[in-house]
């Protein structure tokens, strides 16, 4: 087990263990963090998901370092499989079907879908209820001793552009990208939860991809990390998903931050 | 067999024209089919093989890494979840699991020694060697890191292949402590962006 120089602060936020996640991804947490990251985990469709997405990239990593292996090798471990019996599969409550599901998980690339159009769609949607919320966008980040929070660096950067939307029952979104970091935050006030059994879902609408799922904010939380490029995105948008998210968006948007041209 | 999370995302023949479906030598192999098991070991053994090294080094470790890794994935072949990604990249994590398990386990007394900084050279990310080996898809995996900034790369690199943790590949790289993994993830996202893979 090894130690960073300055300890490890107790219990870090929210936001610093969202960020576990490429760590996690590739083997790169010690055991404590490895663990309090699982923890994690499990409640956190977000990150399963991201940390599904980047093995998914780091798996293409040995396409660049092939090493053919020797015969032995092959009748090695096909002589050692003959002589072990593979598992049963696992059957938790009805979440795996004999076969793989047939529905196909929608692939990232789909046609751009244009901008103006959602704006346009985003106004014209208000968002009912009126929930009362003290916007306290850093009360889950208690003095950081060493560095300011990944939230704060984001809140704080020299070229933080924020982009505001006020909607018709007082709630207001704040969009705080910074280009330099390629990190963006939303921050919202006086949002009402989302209905029952549903989740505000963040977008990063990037050219030729369209719409790319950039993190879950759940009920009671009022700021989050977005996850993914928002430096070379056009545009984010909230959208309100069925529980755990979605691939693509289902519904329009309630609100979209079009970005400033670089 | 549909392509759940196609490598590449959109492109079905990247390079080997008739490339074995893994998702079905994986269900098979979980029912005890070995010759499926054969295939999907020879579909896959140069990449498990290559990253075992590339972790561990030693040749004769990277190969007992590879083998026990296959008969994980042998074992296991049944808690692959289609829905939460590729077969690929249910293999490569556990190959790269166990790599990473060798060497921790191997040093875990000098590193509690508190030197993290080794005597040898990140690894090499253009040997030429390689290149008699380089196909289509390397190319554009080459290609897709050489996006990533030198910084994304190098500690992307120092984690994977290096087989270090965040806080290891920080002090190495001279990061504040915490900015290594944001690299790490960073990289990866950029990555796996570029190369439209992903769920």
């Amino acid at each position: 087990m090894t130690t960073t120089p300055g300890g490890r602060h107790g219990g870090p936020s929210s936001g610093d263990i969202h960020a576990l996640s490429g760590a996690y991804a590739v083997d790169a947490l010690d055991d404590a963090e490895r663990a309090e990251f699982e923890h994690h985990l499990a409640g956190c469709e977000a990150c399963r998901w991201e940390v599904d997405s980047l093995r998914e990239a780091s798996a293409l990593l040995p396409e660049i370092a092939p090493i053919s292996p020797p015969p032995a090798l092959r009748d090695r471990v096909l002589a050692e499989i003959a002589t072990v019996r593979p598992l049963p599969p696992e059957v938790p409550a009805g979440s795996r079907a004999p076969e793989p599901a047939d529905t196909v998980v929608p692939i990232r690339r789909r046609s751009r879908r244009l901008v103006t159009g959602l704006v346009a769609a985003a106004a014209a949607v208000a968002l009912v209820g009126g929930g009362v919320t003290v916007w306290q966008p850093w009360d889950d980040e208690p003095g950081q001793e060493i560095v300011a929070s990944p939230m704060q660096q984001v809140l704080e950067a020299e070229d933080a552009e924020r982009y505001e939307q006020t909607f018709p029952d007082g709630a207001k979104a704040t969009l705080v990208r910074s280009e330099s970091m390629n990190k963006a935050v939303l921050l919202t006030e006086d949002m009402p939860p989302p209905p029952e059994g549903k989740v505000y879902e963040l977008w990063l609408d990037h050219e030729e991809v369209g719409m790319v799922p950039a993190g879950l904010m759940e009920a009671g939380e009022h700021s989050l990390m977005l996850e993914g490029d928002p430096a070379t995105a056009l545009a984010a948008g909230i959208t309100v998903e069925p529980a755990g998210g979605s691939e693509e968006p289902t519904s329009e948007p309630v609100a979209l931050f079009p970005f400033d041209e670089a | 067999m549909e392509h759940l999370r196609p490598v590449p995302a959109g492109d079905p023949s990247p390079g080997s024209p008739a490339a074995p479906d893994l998702t079905d030598l994986l269900r098979r192999a979980a029912r005890g089919d070995q010759a499926a098991f054969a295939q999907l070991y020879d579909a896959t053994a140069a990449r498990a093989l290559g990253l075992a090294t590339r972790v561990v080094r030693d040749p004769a470790q990277a190969e007992e890494v590879a083998q026990e890794a296959f008969l994980e994935i042998w074992r296991t072949a049944s808690r692959f979840d289609p829905q939460r990604g590729s077969p690929l990249a249910w293999m490569m994590t556990i190959v790269h699991r166990k790599a990473v398990d060798r060497v921790r386990s191997a040093e875990a007394a000098t590193r509690r020694d508190a030197t993290y900084h080794r005597e040898s050279e990140p690894v090499p990310h253009d040997a030429t060697a390689e290149a008699a080996h380089a196909s289509l898809e390397a190319h554009r995996v080459r290609t897709a890191l050489g996006s990533l900034t030198p910084v994304q790369r190098e500690a992307l690199e120092l984690a994977y292949f290096g087989g270090y943790t965040h806080t290891e590949v920080a002090t190495m790289l001279e990061l504040p402590v915490g900015t290594a993994k944001t690299r790490i993830r960073d990289g990866l996202i950029r990555l796996r962006d570029t190369m439209g893979v992903g769920a």
